[in-house]
């Protein structure tokens, strides 16, 4: 008796529709594209304030736009999603041992969130908010 | 002592004949089983007491041998573990996906084996005389590992991990994390040869962290941590190696 085992093909495309957990990874995976874009238009508004006072203006009309607004809350949630799944990786990647136990993980989470928050605030009191 | 309460269950089963099949194809079981059996002894009650040609893989009924891992419902699990009282209606049980079907739920694991071959799964020891004694190792350096010493070699975490399943050359979950386990043991001298398989392309660096091998591995192994923490010890070896003035991994 001779093997002839079946092969089964994985859809390459639709493989994620196949279950939950893989619909919650392309999620995290395209939010990705969001944060890209948004790369893109600090390195336009880069270029903007490089092309003088009126480019400037021109470009912080476009910003206050429905649409750029509409961009910006999605760009934000997503943003925000990305950064949850990056810092609850965090647990995983950088286990701490200290003698014989691990410090749990949601300390090292959760330390991140904190240094996260702590930047945050930093930034938008450089940037003048408070 | 009051009876094992009895319930009718029903099982779709993937049979494929490899002799006279060209296509698997599901058949439709029913059969009187305790309240409290698993999966697997459904298919045990089949196969004495409906149909002697159902092939599966069985061995210790205990979540320990990793003989009996099957999807059901389509989700990889071990069918010893798998209880009737968790699945309403009709249970689909199907043979371990991203492996060949040999016959019914029986797969081909020699891929798997390959692969597990290449990462060295064993203590590479330091050359001592052995009139020096054991190697001696503190607890503290054993829970370094331990976690990844647990891995029963089901393959239920290469039948969750879509990347193994697009792309099969993929040394997968359960291989590295195993070799990561014995990078950490301090009686260990090989994580250099390790390495040259682990920190490639095929290697750690074919996983995008998809964490399905975590959810489904039954012994809390925890392989897609062992995998990011592999993808660091590379990192660190490459920044030595290439932007260190006279590095050495």
């Amino acid at each position: 008796m001779s093997r002839r085992p079946l092969i089964r093909e994985v859809p390459p495309a639709t493989w994620f529709l196949r279950h939950p957990r893989y619909m919650r990874y392309m999620a995290r995976e395209v939010t990705s594209l969001f944060i890209g874009a948004y790369c893109v238009l600090l390195v336009v508004a880069m270029q903007r304030l490089s092309a003088g006072p009126a480019a400037w203006q021109g470009f912080l009309e476009a910003l206050r736009s429905p649409g750029s607004i509409a961009f910006h809350i999605l760009a934000m949630a997503a943003a925000f999603y990305h950064a949850g799944t990056w810092f609850n990786a965090t647990q995983k990647a950088m286990p701490l041992q200290i003698g014989e136990e691990f410090v749990k993980g949601s300390y090292i989470s959760g330390a991140h969130y904190l240094v996260w928050a702590v930047l945050s605030v930093a930034v938008l009191f450089l940037a003048g908010v408070f | 002592m009051t009876p094992l309460k009895e319930r009718l269950v029903q099982l779709d089963v993937l049979r494929y004949n490899p002799d006279t099949d060209t296509e698997a194809h599901f058949q439709r079981y029913e059969v009187i089983c305790h309240e409290e059996w698993v999966v697997l002894d459904a298919l045990n009650k089949i196969k004495e007491s409906i149909d002697p040609t159902l092939n599966y893989r069985w061995s210790c009924h205990m979540a320990v041998c990793g003989s009996c891992g099957m999807m059901i419902n389509g989700e990889p699990k071990l069918s010893c573990h798998s209880f009737l009282r968790d699945y309403e209606g009709v249970i689909r049980v199907e043979p371990l996906t991203h492996f060949p079907v040999e016959r019914d739920l029986v797969t081909a694991p020699d891929d798997f084996m390959e692969k597990l071959k290449r990462v060295k799964p064993y203590v590479i020891g330091k050359k001592k005389p052995i009139e020096e004694g054991e190697h001696k190792q503190t607890p503290a350096q054993l829970m370094k590992f331990r976690q990844y010493s647990m891995c029963i070699n089901c393959m239920l975490c290469y039948a969750a991990c879509p990347e193994y399943g697009l792309t099969p050359h993929f040394v997968g979950p359960a291989a590295l994390t195993l070799a990561h386990r014995y990078n950490l043991d301090s009686r260990d001298e090989g994580r250099k040869e390790r390495m040259e398989v682990v920190a490639t392309a095929e290697g750690v660096w074919e996983c995008t962290f998809v964490g399905a091998c975590s959810e489904v591995c039954p012994a809390h192994v925890d392989p897609a941590s062992a995998l990011q923490q592999l993808k660091i010890v590379g990192s660190i070896d490459w920044i030595v190696e290439h932007l260190l003035p006279g590095g050495k991994p």
